[in-house]
Formats: structure tokens, sequence, C-alpha cells
């Protein structure tokens, strides 16, 4: 019956959409205000069905009605609870249905937020979004419905959910990934909104900036979340692939950090607008190609989803219709001349610039990298597999160039600065800077150039914030009165950008000082890496509510003192038979001790070990916490609320001059 | 170019962009390209992984077996092992075609994860792959005992992929039998 009840709420749910995505629409076209108000209700409505639906498939899960097909597929009766419950969207159709969720989530909280929005432009944005809606929900409905019933020939008990996914961290990761990509539904629904009102100007910006940093904040959590997740549940060590499915996450995280700082320029400058509008679209037409690479099967990859080419087809008209609609639209009513607005080369115009191009030239690659296999073999060319490398050689090299502009950033000035203060305000920080990343990597054993040259790119960013910070607060009466001056957009790009600086150099780190051991070792043995003393103990057997697994106890010292106990697992699950490798690891701000098993040796309880010491990895992850609490913060700021309700008059005379 | 023209570029980009996704739909990545069905395997002369030997075609052809493309920078090669294990273990001949990787660590991945291969051919350059036309790892080529390519499979042989395709295609090739004494 539950499951009924879901099917029902979500046929209704789509319903409510289909009359989202038209009367509202229909009404700002006709300038009928009446159809234009049932705008709000009709999205709030569809939360609130949507809702319904999700609610009785995690009920399903809960209750192991493997009747279920989803349920029977993915889940199993001895399963944790909590893994039951993220067991609903470790499955095509259960996270069509959260990515739904989200989707009426995000439309329902910009009907609720959005009162001091002209409402000739929120029913244009909420239709857009609705229209997004009625494309999930029916691609839900007609090729992937959740509901499906397994009658008769109901299984006594389920298949399970992969042990890969059985995890605490794979339990928020994709509904954080999913609150990013379909956050940025909300740009992509203010740009097309504003392309069809016709005027491009900067209140749009201003409208859709915290709505962009939020979902930018969340899509940033997600990546990083399921970088920690490789890093400790696939076992060795790893924390990015360059899997296609990975890149078409980072793909739009590219384009939405170009159009976070792009937006910036619109709103403060009235600059870039048409650019602004191109990235805004770019942003949400990559989060929907990742779905459609994801789950139709054109490219192969550990994270895909049962594929099946009808979805495909389907996903790729819906794409065809959403980008390529867009798109015509933008070129036939973005403006064509460049705006009168000006600036010098010297100017943090220009900086914008830079980084956005950096940021789109990453992109492209990252795109060219992950669809040039399916490119060469369309054209007959043969079949080809891109790899780490080719991304690697590209991505690292892009990210340098882009850390020497980011430093003068927060410092330069709109429209006009001149390379003279640049030199006077920036003089210490690069000298600075320049001793940091000759002298830092010294701390370690072995000199590095490339964590020097990491060392003293973070320490220019650093220090170049730092100045810009004391430059504005030495005017105040005291130090803390110049502090509380400051807005939370400003704190918010401050802890990004040190996050950035964080994450860079936890990159560079690991990757150039991890040191790897893999050997033999029976209990007793002891292995020293990085001055750490490895002795393992024990081997021991251990039970889990649904594995079975043999435990390796390890005692970890330096001179003499314990730092860690670690017991890495390899488990053995029992419904399905699958062996999964647990490492175990000791964290710490500057280094992470990590123990994985790899297969037993001999009869003697010998084991192949894999040992790492891997310096200051937390740190990218650390950085990427930074980065998206700087994005959470910027929204906090006043001047959102003030502006918003300042830019409402003019906007809502554009109501009658349209 | 006129500046409305130019704003008609991106609609342009997708557009040729969608028509290689729509491309990409009916080509099934997980297919073998017609050319390479009952086609002999590729004559090769590679190294064998972690031995001072050059491995050639002739050396693997003589009875029903896999070919297993894999590669330790491979995330679902990493996935699909543990089960290559099982049935390496049920005495299934399975060879590995080390794919542009480096051999210490592809070694060691061996020596963690169990090894179920008769042998590990190293293709650093990836020129067997090109002959074979390898998409991506993992890979898995079902070979007869004449040297012949019969079926390729795209992606993770796992417990359902061998149970529902692999196996009953190898069963008919074992029931097929001995060489015919003609090669290819």
């Amino acid at each position: 019956m539950i499951p009924e009840i879901g099917h029902f709420a979500l046929i209704i749910g789509f319903s409510l959409s289909l009359i989202l995505a038209t009367v509202p629409a229909w009404g700002a076209w006709r300038r009928n205000s009446r159809a234009m108000a049932l705008a709000p209700g009709l999205a709030v409505g569809m939360l609130v069905f949507v809702s319904i639906s999700f609610i009785c498939l995690c009920v399903a899960f809960l209750q192991d009605d493997f009747s279920v097909k989803v349920v029977a597929s993915n889940s199993n009766s001895l399963l944790p609870p909590i893994y039951k419950f993220s067991a609903v969207w470790g499955n095509h159709e259960g996270s069509l249905l959260l990515w739904g969720l989200i989707l009426s989530f995000w439309t329902a909280a910009v009907a609720l937020f959005s009162s001091q929005l002209p409402l000739l432009m929120l029913s244009r944005v909420l239709s857009v979004m609705g229209g997004i809606a009625v494309g999930f929900l029916s691609f839900m409905l007609l090729t992937s419905n959740p509901f499906a019933r397994l009658l008769p020939g109901t299984p006594a008990d389920g298949n399970d959910l992969n042990p890969l996914l059985q995890d605490p961290g794979l339990i928020i990761h994709p509904p954080l990934l999913y609150m990013g990509y379909v956050g940025f539904s909300v740009a992509f629904a203010f740009a097309i909104a504003a392309l069809l009102g016709g005027r491009l100007d900067a209140s749009w910006a201003r409208w859709s900036r915290p709505w962009t940093n939020v979902a930018w904040a969340f899509l940033t959590l997600g990546i990083m979340l399921g970088s920690w997740w490789a890093y400790y549940e696939l076992g060795w060590g790893g924390w990015w692939f360059w899997d296609p499915v990975e890149n078409a996450s980072f793909m739009p995280w590219l384009a939405g950090t170009a159009l976070i700082h792009s937006l910036a320029a619109t709103e403060k400058r009235g600059l870039f607008k048409s650019w602004t509008v191109l990235l805004a679209i770019f942003a949400f037409s990559l989060s929907l190609l990742g779905t459609f690479l994801v789950r139709s099967g054109v490219l192969t990859s550990v994270h895909a989803f049962a594929t099946d080419p009808a979805r495909g087809l389907f996903i790729l008209i819906f794409l065809a219709f959403v980008v390529g609609g867009s798109l015509t639209l933008y070129a036939l009513r973005a403006p064509a001349v460049s705006s009168r607005v000006s600036f010098e080369w010297v100017s943090r115009e220009s900086l914008i610039l830079c980084n956005n191009v950096v940021f789109l030239v990453a992109t492209l690659t990252v795109l060219f990298g992950t669809l040039f296999p399916l490119i060469m073999d369309a054209l007959g060319a043969g079949k080809y597999s891109v790899g780490p490398p080719y991304f690697n050689a590209v991505f690292v090299p892009l990210m340098a160039l882009l850390v020497p502009f980011m430093g003068l950033g927060p410092v330069s000035r709109w429209k006009r600065d001149s390379t003279r203060r640049w030199q006077s305000e920036l003089a210490i920080p690069t000298v600075v800077a320049l001793l940091c990343g000759l002298t830092l990597p010294l701390l370690n054993a072995q000199y590095n150039v490339w964590v020097a040259l990491a060392v003293a790119l973070s320490a220019w960013l650093l220090l170049g914030l730092l100045r810009d910070l004391w430059y504005r607060v030495r005017g105040a009466a005291s130090v803390a009165a110049g502090l509380r001056r400051i807005t939370p957009s400003y704190w918010g790009m401050f802890v990004a950008h040190l996050g950035f600086a964080a994450c860079v150099t936890g990159v560079v780190a690991t990757s150039q000082y991890n040191i790897e051991h893999d050997l033999k070792m029976s209990p007793g043995d002891t292995e020293v890496i990085a001055g750490y003393e490895f002795h393992f103990v024990e081997l021991v057997p251990a039970r889990g509510p649904n594995f079975v697994a043999d435990e390796a106890r390890f005692e970890v010292t330096r001179d003499g003192e314990m730092v860690a106990q670690l017991a890495p697992q390899k488990r053995r699950y029992l419904a399905s038979g699958q062996v999964m490798t647990e490492a175990a690891i000791d964290d710490g701000l500057f280094r992470d001790l990590f123990v994985a098993m790899g297969e037993p040796i001999g009869q003697d309880g010998a084991w192949a070990m894999r040992l790492h010491y891997k310096p200051m990895v937390r740190w990218m992850w650390l950085g990427a916490i930074m980065m998206a609490l700087g994005a959470f913060t910027t929204v906090l700021d006043k001047r959102y609320r003030r502006v918003r309700s300042a830019v409402s008059a003019p906007a809502g005379e554009a109501l009658h001059g349209a | 170019m006129a500046p409305r023209l130019k704003l008609f570029l991106p609609l342009l980009i997708f557009v040729v962009m969608s028509i290689f996704l729509f491309r990409g739909l009916s080509l099934d990545p997980q297919a073998l390209p017609s050319a390479l069905i009952d086609q002999p395997l590729p004559e090769f002369s590679l190294p064998v992984l972690g031995q001072e030997r050059l491995i050639q075609r002739q050396d693997i052809v003589g009875e029903a077996a896999l070919l297993n493309v894999w590669a330790t920078w491979c995330v679902s090669c990493r996935v699909e092992h543990p089960y290559l294990v099982q049935i390496g273990a049920r005495g299934i001949p399975i060879y590995g075609i080390n794919y542009k990787d480096e051999d210490a660590a592809a070694q060691r991945w061996l020596t963690d994860l169990g090894d179920p291969y008769r042998a590990n051919i190293v293709d650093r350059e990836g020129t067997l792959g090109l002959d074979l036309g390898v998409y991506g790892a993992p890979e898995t080529y079902l070979v007869d005992a004449n040297g012949v390519i019969r079926y390729r499979h795209v992606g993770v042989v796992d417990e359902r992929v061998w149970q529902t395709i692999l196996q009953p295609l190898y069963q008919q090739l074992i029931v097929e039998g001995v060489p015919e004494g003609v090669d290819g």
C-alpha cells in the first residue's frame, strides 16, 4: 500500500510541476497577475507531494519491503538501519527521486524567500524550475519508477547494498552533491528569467548571487566528501581518480567557481553581463550532462548506475531541450554590444577575467578529456581511454597559474588600479612568501621544489589577504571596531580563499611527501616509516551486523610513546560474499597514518600489509570545508536583504516598461 | 563576425556535442567493434610482469581463456579483482593485460589483493590495447582454443556478469573442445 501512495504522490507532484511550468509562464507573458501569483503555492505543493513520495520509499526500505524492486535489489534484512536509509539513494531510481526532492526543495525555497522579488521575475524563475522538474519527474515515472513491485515473485531477502556504499560518508555525500548540482538550477532559472524579460541588469545578478554561493558551497562539500570516502573506503589511500563520474561533479564546480566570481563583477560593476548569463547556463548544463554521463552508459565508470539506452535517450532529449533551448534564447536575447562600463587592464575586473579564463579552460579541459573516448569512438577513429596523466598534466599548471592572480585579487581596486600601488601593497608579502617557500619545506627530511612552490604561493595568498584585512581595519578606532565593520561577504571571501590555499598546500605536500610501504607482515613484526614504528600485534576474527572479518591489531609508537592503535579489517559481506578492505587511519593535522590489509600469505598468519604516511592530507579537505563555509558566510550579508528591497523598485518599473 | 552571430557560437558547440552524445548512445562501449568479433587475437610480443621473458600470442592460445585488461589506476578494476580471484581459484585460465601501468605498482597490487592470473602481459604503451580496441579498463575478452576472440565485456566482471554471460559462453567453448590445429 505504502509504495502505491508514494507512486500516486509522485504523479501528483508531476502534475503540479506541469502546471507550474506552464500557467505562471503564460501569466508572465500575458501579464496576468492571478496566473503568476499561483507560482509560489504550486512550488510548495510540489515539495509536499514529492516529499511524501520520498518518505514512502524510505519506509519501504526501512520496513524491508522486498516486494518493491529497488528494495529487493539494494537492501537486505541484515543491513543496519542507517544504511537501509542511505540505500534509498544508493541506486538509480531512488537517487533520481532524491534529485527530484532536492529540486522541489530549491524551488519551494525560492518561492518562500523571495518576497521582495517582483512577481513577474519570480513567476518566470519558478516556471523555469517547474519545467526542469517536469523533465525529471516524467523521466522517473516513464523509465525509472522507484515503486515498481516484484509481484508475484517477492524474494525472501534482498541482494544487499553494495558494501562499498555501506559507509557513513556515503550517507550524506549524494544529498550534498545533489544540493549543489540542483542548486545551480536556481542561478540557471534566474538567468533564463532575465533573458526572457530582456533586462540583464545588475539586479538579477544580485538576486541570484546568494543562491549560487549556497549551491556552490554544497557542491564543494559533496565533492570533498566523495574524495574523503574514496580515500578511506577504497583502501589504497588515493583521493582523486579523474573517473568520468568524478569529472561529472567537478565540471559544474569549475564552471560554478567562474560563475560566482563573474556574478560579483556583474553585481558590483554591471560588467560581463552576457558572459555571466552564459556561465550560469553552463554550470547547470554541466550538472545535467553529468547526469547523462552517469545514467546513460555512454562511458564506463565505477560509479555508474545500471544503465539503459532508453534512459540515455530520454536524458539526451531533455538535455537538448534545456541546454539547446537556453542557448538559443541566449543567442537571441543576450545583449550583443559590449557594456558601456569600462575598466582598465590593471584593475580587479581584469583579475576576475583571469579567474574566469582559467576556470573555463579547466572546465573545457576536463570536459574534453571526459568526452574524448566517446568522440573518437563516434568518429570511428578507434577506442581510447584517457587517464590521470592527461588531467594532471593540464590541470596542475592551470592551478599554479591561478594563484598569483588570486593573491592580487582581494588587494586590487575596481575599475582602475596601478601597478605601483600593487608593488607597495604587496612588496612585503612577496618577500615573506618567497622566504616561507624557501624555508618551510626544510622542516621535512627532504627538500622538495614543488612543495616549496606550493608553500610560497599559499603564503602569498595568505599574506595578501592579511595585508588587505589590515588595510581595512587600520582606519577604525580600535582593531575590534575595525573587524566588526567588515561585512560577512568579505569574511566569506577571506575564508574561502584561505581554504583554497590550504587545499593547494595539502594536495602538493601529500602528493610529494607521501610514503608508502607494501610488505609482508606477521604478528609481532615491526616496520618503521618516517619515524613511526608500526607493530603488528595480533590477528583476530571480528564480526559485524552483516559481515565477518579478519582484523589486524596495530600499535603505532614514536620514540617509545604510544601514538595510535589501529585495527584495519578485511571484511566478507554475508549476503553478497563480497570482500572489502576497511583501512584504519590515525588522522592528524600534519600527518595521517594509514594501514590497510592486503591478502593473507601462507598459513602462518602473515598478511600483505600496506602502510602509508601521508603528510598534510587533511589540509585538502579542511581547505574544501573552509571554501564551503566561506561561501555560506557570504549569504549572511545584510546587504542582500537591504539591497534586495532597494532594487525591487526599479525592477518593478521593468514590469511595466517591458 | 557580426556581434549577434557570435552569440550563437555556444549553441553551435552544444549541437555538435549533442550529435556525438547521440552517437554515443547507439555505440555501446560494452560491445566489441564488429570488426573484431570472431577475429583472431592480434599478434604481440611483450614482457611478462615480474619476469625476464617475453610472451607471445602462441603462448596463451591452446585452451579457452579469459583475457582481462586491468591497471592499478583503474578504480573499477579494484572492485572487480576479488571476483577474478574467486573464479581464478576455480581453475579458469585468466591472462592479464596490465594496461598503461607501472610494473612496481602492478606487482604490489597482485601481492596485496591476490593473483588470479596465469601470466600478466605488460602493455606499458598500450599497443596491444590499441590492437584490441581497448576502450578503458577493465575489459575482459573471451578467447577460444584457436585464439579467436569470441566475446568482449567492458566493465566490471562480477557474479552476475560471470553467471549470466561469460560462464555459459565459456562452457560452450569447453564443449567445442581442443584446437583444430589451424591458427586463427
